[in-house]
């Protein structure tokens, strides 16, 4: 295993350090270019015709009165669809444009190019479509088991169902039971989609892109547009903000048919409103839960029903199903097991990948258990994980051995020996409701709740999940310098750091330039999943290994780095990286190897609530976490910090508020996301117990706050009011009219 | 015909249609695209800017009411002591919300509202960063204010 060198500890580079963001210098200055902010002279400007209806037949569309519109180039439909009209993650079922019916609210039905963005979208409101409005299939809970509901998709209701049986004792002394709701939440990264489509002279298309994955868009668009792959090439734009919802297509085929028939630039960007219709939203889960456990607190079996709600199209759904029925129980050594976990077709939006993925809903709803197992064997929260707490030789639900560091235990003795906060004091800022004095102190209640997660890293269930990486050391100003090269997607979560850092540590050379990701080199994978430092560190680190090779023979006849360079030119090689092998879950039982490697975090939340009007201040958060080997530590600090924010919104704020198929609040003044005043500071603990498997040890670690994050705050809350609060996030109505009653 | 001066240059405008926005005129008519859209609805402040020194939402606010007045764009800063500490501090991820952060931090400085964390948070609380640094953006905050 190698581990950063004294060189590198020495000049400040290599893995384990704080490298700074290299871009970070553009992005304080306003000149990174977002996909927003891309411009050509003479470009145009897309727009979408989005269904108004979850559910309708589209009996015709008339694109006439747009095509009249002065400055309008194109209107389009799927009649101008060039090739295959269907795309998506796992299953083909997506129409690029609505085909003879809508499943869901914002739809895309057609397109508009115009020369100025409002003449466009003047232009798409002109186009009339006659509905058929039909009967919205909007309850998951029916659609895939009540057979009188008429199928939404091609495939019927039900897009997976995973069961998991392990031994067959369902009894016990101590037994509790719960059914939880997870609400559907909105990745609402704060750069919304945006894309420029360039038509090229050999036919094909350049994108310009905002995305987590270049080569499975290219995968899915080159089909749709009638041309091979190599005429379909993306460059990665700047991403403000990804977290799962730049996982799936957007507007890139649709800017790429406008581009293709008017012969000029098109440009989309999406609204606000528009990008919560534009992709897909955390799975809305609803999960009944059974704990049983000796007097000791010893879990003997865990029985759960999980239903999570896919919406219209597949998009990443069975994956997400496969990581709720796998993780199902937790890092729990749990001897019987059955449950069910099922992903349903409806005409609610679609839902797909977003941070934690499938991981987020089962740990609200079995930690949330575990709270209620604690009381009822008279047991604190802290030690009745510890009592069930898996390690290093335990068996996850599926069979698969946990053959790695898992020390739960310790992580869950060394949160709760973290000093806790002292009580606040009455300025009005650290009170609940803050500034809108709406109480000074009165009514006030603290809580404390604890949170335990684990995820997979990388893709799982058999998944050919590797990436690719080419690096090449020349001469630049007669030094020597690295250049980087793959298609690996920086969101945000630093990467492009990692990648420097890795190539810095491996070849000694600290002048590092990371390409631009684009589809010249082959596939780096998904920005998902947690995978990237993995996956596509563990490919920059193979290719610079082959490269220090090759320039340590060239090297050997006493010529010095420079004298070689200049003598023999750059040096290059390109490798793949894969992970250790997966295999699919039993589709009776869910026994199989099916995850590469798990990570946990544990979390510790301190809150204040004022229980007569429901109001929550979050005074602490404090988080164990192991990540196998830090490769850079501030970065790392600040995944924890977001993927705990991000749970925080889960907990207490964010939900996509959907009646009859609609959404009715697709806008930041009524998806409320958290601000500075909302995220307390946090006390973390960051372990480095490495990974054999995993290049340097590391464990991914954008994720795993996520999951620990909600069910620690959710308990907290209850343990401050005394209220079951079985549903995420918990409104104020929750607490406040229950304390009414 | 309005004028508009921003940074410090004078940009005549058209405004034939007078319900451009400022935001809109800035990204789209000066090429200045360091002020982000992230909402347009004043709801995310990532399209904070200076008009005469004191912070507003270029999406709420009209171009041709910034006539005759002073706007400063995060492209207007001259190396401001916040831009380098939010990069030492890693005070974000993506850097969406990053140009209107700052704007918001610098007009914050020059009204002395920085003395106290809490200080910073409150009235830093209209900028939303959804990768979620804000312990990072009070960090650089606090350093440069505690520099002043």
């Amino acid at each position: 295993m190698s581990i950063a060198t004294g060189r590198t500890q020495e000049t400040g580079q290599g893995i384990g350090q704080s490298l700074l963001r290299p871009d970070g210098t553009l992005k304080v200055t306003g000149e990174f270019a977002y996909s927003s902010d891309l411009w050509l002279d003479g470009m145009l400007w897309g727009a979408t015709l989005r269904s108004p209806h979850p559910s309708a037949w589209i009996r015709s569309i008339d694109v006439g009165p747009a095509l009249k519109v002065p400055g309008v180039f194109a209107v389009l439909t799927h009649e101008d669809v060039p090739g295959e009209k269907f795309y998506g993650l796992e299953h083909k079922d997506q129409p690029v444009l609505a085909i003879d019916q809508v499943r869901y609210q914002g739809e895309p039905i057609a397109l508009v190019a115009a020369d100025h963005p409002e003449t466009a979208r003047r232009a798409a409101d002109l186009i009339e479509v006659v509905y058929e409005v039909r009967e919205a299939v909007t309850d998951p809970r029916k659609a895939a088991f009540d057979l009188t509901i008429p199928p939404v998709s091609v495939h019927g209701n039900l897009v997976r169902h995973q069961p998991v049986r392990v031994g067959g004792t369902f009894t016990a002394d101590v037994v509790v039971t719960g059914e939880y709701e997870v609400g559907m939440q909105d990745q609402a990264f704060l750069g919304p989609e945006s894309g420029l489509a360039v038509p090229a002279e050999d036919g094909g298309v350049d994108l310009y892109i905002a995305t987590q994955w270049l080569h499975v868009d290219q995968d899915q668009i080159a089909p749709c547009l009638n041309l091979p792959k190599d005429k379909v090439r993306l460059t990665l734009a700047g991403v403000g903000g990804a977290f799962g919802a730049r996982e799936d297509l957007s507007m890139q085929i649709h800017a790429s048919m406008l581009a293709l028939r008017t012969g000029k630039p098109v440009k989309f960007v999406y609204g606000r409103e528009e990008s919560f219709f534009g992709h897909v939203h955390r799975h809305p889960a609803w999960m009944r839960y059974e704990h049983g456990a000796d007097r000791d607190g010893k879990l003997v079996y865990v029985k759960a029903e999980i239903v999570l709600d896919g919406g219209a199209y597949t998009s990443s759904s069975p994956a997400v199903v496969g990581n709720a029925a796998s993780l199902g129980v937790g890092p729990y050594e749990v001897p019987n097991v059955f449950i069910d976990a099922y992903g349903t077709y409806t005409n609610n939006p679609p839902c797909g990948a977003m941070r934690g993925f499938g991981a987020v809903q089962a740990c609200y709803a079995y930690e949330s258990q575990m709270d209620r197992l604690a009381e009822a064997c008279g047991l604190s929260p802290v030690e009745i994980r510890v009592r069930n707490a898996v390690s290093q030789g335990s068996l996850l639900a599926t069979g698969q051995v946990i053959d790695t560091p898992a020390p739960l235990a310790d992580m869950l003795r060394e949160l709760d020996a973290m000093p806790l906060p002292g009580p606040s004091s009455l300025d009005l800022r650290e009170l609940p409701g803050g500034v809108a004095q709406t109480t000074h102190g009165e009514g006030v209640r603290r809580g404390i709740g604890y949170g335990v997660g684990i995820k997979n890293i990388c893709f799982s269930e058999g998944f050919d999940d590797y990436s690719t990486a080419r690096v090449r050391v020349e001469l630049l100003g007669d030094e020597p310098h690295v250049l980087v090269h793959t298609a690996a997607a920086e969101v945000g979560q630093g990467l492009i750091m990692v990648k420097t850092q890795i190539a810095q540590t491996e070849l000694g050379i600290d002048r590092v330039t990371i390409v631009p990701a684009d589809t010249t080199v082959g596939s780096a994978g998904s920005s998902s999943a947690s995978r990237q430092s993995y996956v596509t560190g563990g490919a920059v680190r193979a290719a610079s290994l082959a490269v220090k090779e090759r320039l340590d023979a060239l090297t050997a006849d006493g010529r010095s780095l420079t004298q070689v360079l200049a003598e023999e030119g750059p040096v290059e090689e390109t490798r793949e990286y894969r992970h250790r092998r997966t295999f699919p879950m039993d589709p009776l039982t869910g026994q199989g190897d099916s995850h590469t490697q798990l990570a946990l975090c544990v979390h510790r939340a301190v809150v204040d609530v004022d229980v007569e009007l429901g109001l929550i201040k979050v005074v602490e958060l404090a988080a164990v976490q192991d990540v196998g080997k830090i490769l850079n530590p501030l970065a790392l600090e600040g995944q924890i910090h977001g993927g705990t924010a991000q749970g925080l919104g889960l907990a207490l704020m964010e939900e996509i508020q959907v009646r009859d198929g609609k959404v009715l609040n697709p806008s930041f003044t009524d998806y409320l996301i958290p601000t500075i005043l909302d995220m307390p500071p946090m006390k973390l603990s960051i372990l480095e117990n490495p990974d054999p498997h995993a290049p340097y040890g590391l464990r991914g670690a954008g994720e795993p706050p996520t999951l620990s994050s909600t069910p620690a705050i959710a308990a907290a809350v209850r343990a401050a009011t005394g209220l079951p609060l079985s549903r995420v996030p918990i409104r104020p109505d929750d607490i406040a009219l229950a304390v009414l009653a | 015909m309005t004028t508009l001066t921003v940074n410090g240059t004078e940009y005549p405008l058209d405004l034939a249609d007078p319900r451009v926005t400022l935001l809109d005129a800035l990204r789209d008519r000066l090429d200045l695209t360091g002020t982000k859209k992230g909402c347009d609805q004043g709801a995310c402040g990532a399209c904070t800017v200076l008009c005469d020194g004191r912070r507003i939402l270029a999406c709420l606010t009209l171009a041709a009411q910034c006539d005759g007045r002073e706007i400063t764009t995060i492209e207007g800063l001259e190396s401001h002591p916040l831009q380098d500490a939010f990069v030492r501090h890693d005070a974000f991820q993506c850097g969406y919300c990053t140009s209107g952060q700052i704007m918001s931090a610098v007009a914050l400085l020059g009204e002395n509202r920085a003395g106290t964390d809490a200080d910073i948070r409150e009235y830093m609380s209209g900028n939303l960063c959804r990768c979620g640094a804000y312990s990072n953006i009070v960090a650089a905050v606090r350093e440069v204010a505690r520099h002043a």
